[in-house]
């Protein structure tokens, strides 16, 4: 048979082990579709010799759930086909159910999204207790919904109240906690464990029933109006808004699919089930987080930034320079990672304090229950400070973190290649300099690297590497591979001032204060960037990063300027004019005690009252204007970037923007905001902003051309 | 056109809400049906001639739902001929009672009413009739819906009320339904309720207390900044991103208090009055419902006294008193700002704050309360207005004859 392989055991019972071929996992394809036609047409039409259902997989995890080429390939089908997909596998899974003989589900591995539906229309449950394995339902996470009865069947078996964060945070247990919550009836420690399980429940349940179709049956905790489901259905809604700010439509509903499934009966509660899959399909932000969040990020895993043809190879040992708040936590992520660390400071008081960080990291995860004290123990014997250059000699990678100043950094460099064995890469740490200018200090600038790491390193997950002049690939693939050795994501770019990430960015703080320059209320410029998607305003972002920081930026990039004969810092000159005033005030920001916020005994803060005094507060301007004018404004400074090449893929500069600097999923990322709105709907809207408020935001001229280019770097949609 | 008059207007006491107040023990359908009773008996009413009991009722489910105010008028032995039902317009369910009595009589087409309204909260708690409004999450995502006590603070946010303002309302209203009890100026419309053997199970309103100080005030918990901390600031600033964040005030003791009740109104026309032998003390001149921005919710009351007065042609200086429900203190001082009426005109004899707000008897209640008092005071006219979920407000004008 293809795509699973049927087995009769003595005694009448069928192994069914899907393993569909050519592919490393079980996703569910219009493939995955036939083979269980084919599957319950022998099963139905062997039904009087057969006393039980045993369904397992043949790879490593069970069922990895909907393939996302399928989904995708359905945005561009319309809802109908949608519709209909999701119906047929519904009627599938429910002749499973149906069957009239005991189904057990052998959760070998992983069983997700659609594998967990699969497994839920069985009627019995049995995982192998390997914490690697993941149970759960991402589909919130790809801006859709459980539609092959995944949030009817888990609604009507556990209740509400236990389904509904199960549904709606997209959380993947393991089988241990999966058991707990009762998606899995029992674990198993072995495969032949997990069959024998199987087997003897067959044998003592021989004509089982969902409980949703034995009489009486009413779903465990009531409706949703239910006294006892009343007052958490009344907050419900605003707690997933809190998170999502309704720009994410998924969680919102599902929540009203569940809890619209307690009001009515099991068929018509698949078909709402359905219906809103159909829905969610089509709107923009599911295609936006499909091609993005997954296929994009994705590529991004299996290296298609990183140059072909060099050998992975792991890094042993890194050195890294300059134990402050950078050096700590990359050493910190590295020794987490397995990597030997030396970490090197001036003194040695420092270098140590720099160590201490991580104890306190570990000690807190120790607490949580995230890592053992063994793990602690071995995670802080990688790392050793030191005040010896010499100590960093038979590094593979040395990473310099110290001070963002240009002959500081190039000293370093020199005095540390002086030891370093041959073909060590030695990388910098820096989110300004550019990387060719400081690898004129390198006696080997094919090995020198920029690598942007973000603070505080052990919460950001991404690393912006910058290829100066000279870096050459081979220095690239390795420093790639390091990236993604310490769990982190990598984007690659070229070196141009600020990159990519901080040159986007920074134009956001700028406009926000433009916004307030201009006399707008700073409470709305605050909300409307938080409308907007992102995780906090310009201003509140300026008092975390710190003004007199921003403003010490500045100033090394405006002499920087003069001497590349450049113009980079003009593109937050108001921002810097604005630090400036604030410093000048007193205001640097939170380190401060105060800086656009005043910030409250009680971990409260509030805006400035003088930032009204002084700009005023009160001109009027259209809301949309204030939100787009903040969010244009960073999304045409990215597209700017893809004129000049700083990012040459999409992929690099979405994945980017969201990771590095909270840029809204929803909108699939920089480049994918674009796209979704439409490439001329953007063009007409960047030119109604340019005409009111200014050529900044006037995108490159060949704009359209360029995306379209890059398009054919999309994915190519395979249904 | 036909003038609506009120003939009389009665209510119960108000019953602490809760399982230990004083009517937890009297079920709803009583409560209002004894009322009925004691309608007939003041007024030595022929049943018969009763057209119809419109009640008004905020959670008309188990006993106290299926028509309600058929169900009362069985219960107090009225004639067969009198029919009856009962409306949910939420906290203006009492008062659209009163209009709609009004309003038909107004027509023509009939002539003796009695609209009211009745809510048992201590034994049919807010949120026992469901409603998509406050539970369906597509509806509620749809409205940006959030509590009502959050509303109330997004009003003093946004007015810029402070916990002192608020808690002054509160106290002022604690003293003056304290003063209103001693003086016993509801004594005229307060029907005792009474068991089965004729002893008084209540005989005044119990949840006024009048040992509150600012400094008790001041010791109460904001209640709704829990919910606000779980999301529905959030949901309230995405409409008024005029504020990062709402200033929680509210407390037990400057919210309207949870309690037991039933009211009832006699409305009818000049003519059915003369037959009866019923003396008019006033009559309905006029009646408003408006609808706003449901976020906020509580703001009706400003805009359907516009209304209101634009349809009468007159003026604010025109009206003697209000009857502003006290929901929560915000929504009065927001009263007070929007039409800039002076407080001393409204809620003399204290409000819902002190005396407790049984959601769909309350809007019977003041027009008795606003009567009461224009003949206490030889004043003119009064308005009796509420704001009511979902963003309504209702407002009803009487005019002494």
């Amino acid at each position: 048979m293809e795509n699973a392989n049927y087995e009769t055991l003595e005694g009448g019972t069928v192994v069914i082990t899907i393993d569909m071929a050519g592919a490393p996992l079980n996703v569910m394809n219009d493939a995955f579709g036939d083979m269980l036609d084919t599957v319950l047409a022998r099963l139905e039409a062997e039904r009087d010799s057969i006393t039980g259902v045993i369904i397992t997989s043949g790879k490593a995890s069970f069922v990895a759930g909907g393939d996302v080429n399928k989904i995708l390939a359905l945005t561009q089908g319309g809802a109908e086909a949608g519709f209909a997909f999701v119906q047929a596998l519904k009627a599938r899974l429910r002749r499973i159910e149906s069957f009239g003989r005991p189904v057990v589900a052998s959760i070998n591995g992983s069983a997700l999204g659609g594998g967990l539906e699969l497994a839920l229309a069985c009627h019995h449950r049995i995982a192998i207790d390997d914490a690697k394995s993941q149970i759960g339902f991402p589909e919130v996470g790809l801006g859709i919904l459980p539609a092959a009865g995944g949030v009817v069947r888990t609604v009507r078996m556990l209740g509400l109240m236990k389904a509904l964060p199960l549904l709606t945070e997209g959380r993947r247990l393991a089988p241990q906690d999966a058991l707990q919550q009762g998606l899995v009836d029992e674990l198993a420690s072995s495969r032949e464990d997990m069959l024998a399980k199987a087997k003897a429940w067959i044998a003592t349940n021989p004509s089982p029933r969902q409980p949703w179709e034995v009489k009486g049956y009413s779903i465990p905790g009531g409706n949703m109006f239910a006294p006892e489901n009343i007052g958490a259905m009344s907050v419900f809604p605003s707690m997933i808004f809190k998170k999502t700010r309704g720009l994410l439509p998924a969680a919102e509903r599902i929540l009203a699919v569940a809890s619209e499934s307690t009001q009515v009966g099991f068929d018509a509660a698949m078909l709402i089930e359905s219906r809103t899959f159909a829905e969610l399909l089509m709107t923009p932000v599911t295609e936006n987080l499909i091609r993005t969040m997954f296929l994009q990020m994705n590529e991004i895993t299996a290296g298609e930034s990183r140059p072909k043809g060099f050998e992975k190879q792991k890094v042993r040992k890194v050195g890294i320079l300059g134990a402050g708040m950078m050096g700590r936590g990359i050493a910190y992520s590295c020794a987490c990672a397995g990597i030997d660390v030396v970490l090197k400071d001036i003194s040695l008081v420092s270098a140590e304090a720099g160590k201490a960080y991580s104890r306190d990291l570990l000690d807190k995860a120790v607490k949580r229950g995230r890592k053992t004290k063994e793990d602690r123990e071995a995670i802080l014997a990688r790392i050793q400070p030191t005040i010896l250059m010499e100590d960093l000699s038979d590094c593979d990678l040395v990473i310099e973190a110290v001070f963002e100043d240009v002959p500081l950094k190039k000293g370093i460099v020199r005095e540390v290649e002086a030891v370093l064995k041959t073909g060590t890469i030695v990388a910098t740490n820096t989110s300004t300099l550019p990387i060719s200018l400081l690898a004129e200090a390198s006696a080997n600038p094919t090995n020198f690297v920029g690598l942007h790491f973000f603070s505080p390193v052990d919460k950001m997950h991404i690393v912006e590497i910058i290829c100066g002049k000279g870096t050459s690939e081979e220095t690239l693939a390795r420093v790639y591979n390091f990236v993604q050795q310490i769990k982190k994501t990598p984007i690659v770019v070229h070196d141009s001032r600020g990159f990519f990430t901080s040159r986007v960015f920074s134009v956001f703080a700028d406009e926000g204060d433009r916004l307030l320059k201009d006399g707008v209320d700073p409470a709305i410029i605050e909300n409307a960037a938080r409308d907007a998607g992102m995780p906090v305003g310009p201003l509140a972002v300026q008092d975390e990063v710190m003004m007199d920081m921003l403003l010490r930026s500045y100033k090394t990039n405006r002499v920087l300027d003069q001497e590349l004969g450049d113009s980079y810092s003009e593109t937050y000159a108001v921002c810097a004019e604005l630090c400036e005033l604030m410093c000048d005030c007193g205001r640097a920001g939170r380190g401060a005690g105060a800086g656009f916020y005043d910030y409250l005994p009680d971990d409260g803060k509030q805006l400035w009252p003088g930032l009204t005094e002084m700009f005023g507060g009160d001109k009027a301007m259209d809301y949309a204007d204030v939100r787009d004018r903040m969010m244009y404004r960073m999304v045409v400074e990215a597209a700017r970037c893809l004129q000049e090449n700083v990012v040459t893929s999409e992929r690099d500069g979405n994945i980017g923007s969201i990771l590095a600097f909270g840029f809204p999923s929803y909108s699939g990322g920089v480049f994918q905001f674009i796209r979704s709105m439409g490439i001329d709907a953007f063009l007409a809207r960047c030119e109604t902003l340019a005409s009111a408020y200014g050529q900044r935001f006037s995108p490159p001229e060949e704009l359209a051309e360029r995306l379209a280019r890059s398009n054919t770097a999309l994915i190519a949609i395979n249904p | 056109m036909t003038s609506a008059y009120v003939f009389d207007a009665i209510r119960t006491p108000r019953g602490k809400g809760k399982h230990d107040g004083s009517l937890h023990s009297v079920k709803p359908v009583r409560l209002i049906a004894d009322l009925l009773q004691a309608l007939e008996r003041r007024n030595r009413l022929d049943t018969a001639r009763v057209e119809d009991v419109i009640l008004g009722c905020g959670s008309p489910v188990g006993e106290q739902g299926a028509a309600i105010g058929k169900t009362a008028a069985l219960l107090a032995g009225w004639d067969d001929s009198v029919a009856g039902c009962q409306i949910d317009r939420f906290c203006g369910s009492g008062l659209e009672a009163v209009n709609m009595a009004a309003a038909r009589v107004m027509s023509g087409m009939e002539d003796l009413i009695v609209a009211g309204g009745v809510e048992s909260m201590s034994r049919v708690p807010m949120g026992a009739g469901g409603g998509a409004l406050f539970f369906d999450p597509e509806v509620m995502a749809k409205a940006n819906f959030v509590s009502q006590g959050v509303s109330a603070d997004l009003i003093a946010t946004l007015g810029g009320y402070s916990r002192e303002d608020v808690d002054g309302f509160a106290l002022r209203s604690q003293q003056k339904a304290s003063a209103a009890q001693r003086q016993g100026r509801f004594d005229g419309s307060l029907i005792a309720v009474r068991d089965a053997s004729g002893q008084i199970v209540l005989d005044r309103d119990e949840f006024v207390k009048p040992k509150t100080t600012m400094e008790t005030l001041a010791g109460l918990k904001p209640s709704f900044a829990k919910l606000g901390e779980m999301g529905m600031d959030a949901v309230a600033i995405a409409k008024y991103p005029q504020t990062l964040s709402i200033r929680h005030v509210h407390t037990a003791g400057n919210s309207s208090g949870v309690v037991d009740g039933a009211s009832a109104v006699l409305i009818g026309s000049e003519a059915a009055g003369r037959d009866l032998g019923l003396v008019p003390r006033a009559r309905i001149s006029a009646m408003a419902i408006v609808s706003t921005e449901p976020t906020i919710m509580l703001t009706g009351p400003g805009p359907a006294v516009r209304k209101l007065l634009a349809k009468s042609g007159l003026s604010i200086d025109d009206i003697d008193l209000f009857e502003v429900n006290e929901a929560f203190a915000s929504v009065v001082l927001r009263f007070l700002d929007d039409l800039h009426v002076p407080e001393e005109k409204v809620n003399v004899n204290g409000g819902a704050i002190a005396l407790g707000h049984p959601i769909g008897a309350t809007g019977g209640m003041l027009i008795g309360t606003i009567i009461d008092e224009l003949e206490r005071q030889n004043l003119q006219r009064g308005v009796c207005t509420l704001c009511i979920g979902g963003g309504m407000g209702i407002a009803t004008l009487v005019e002494r004859v």
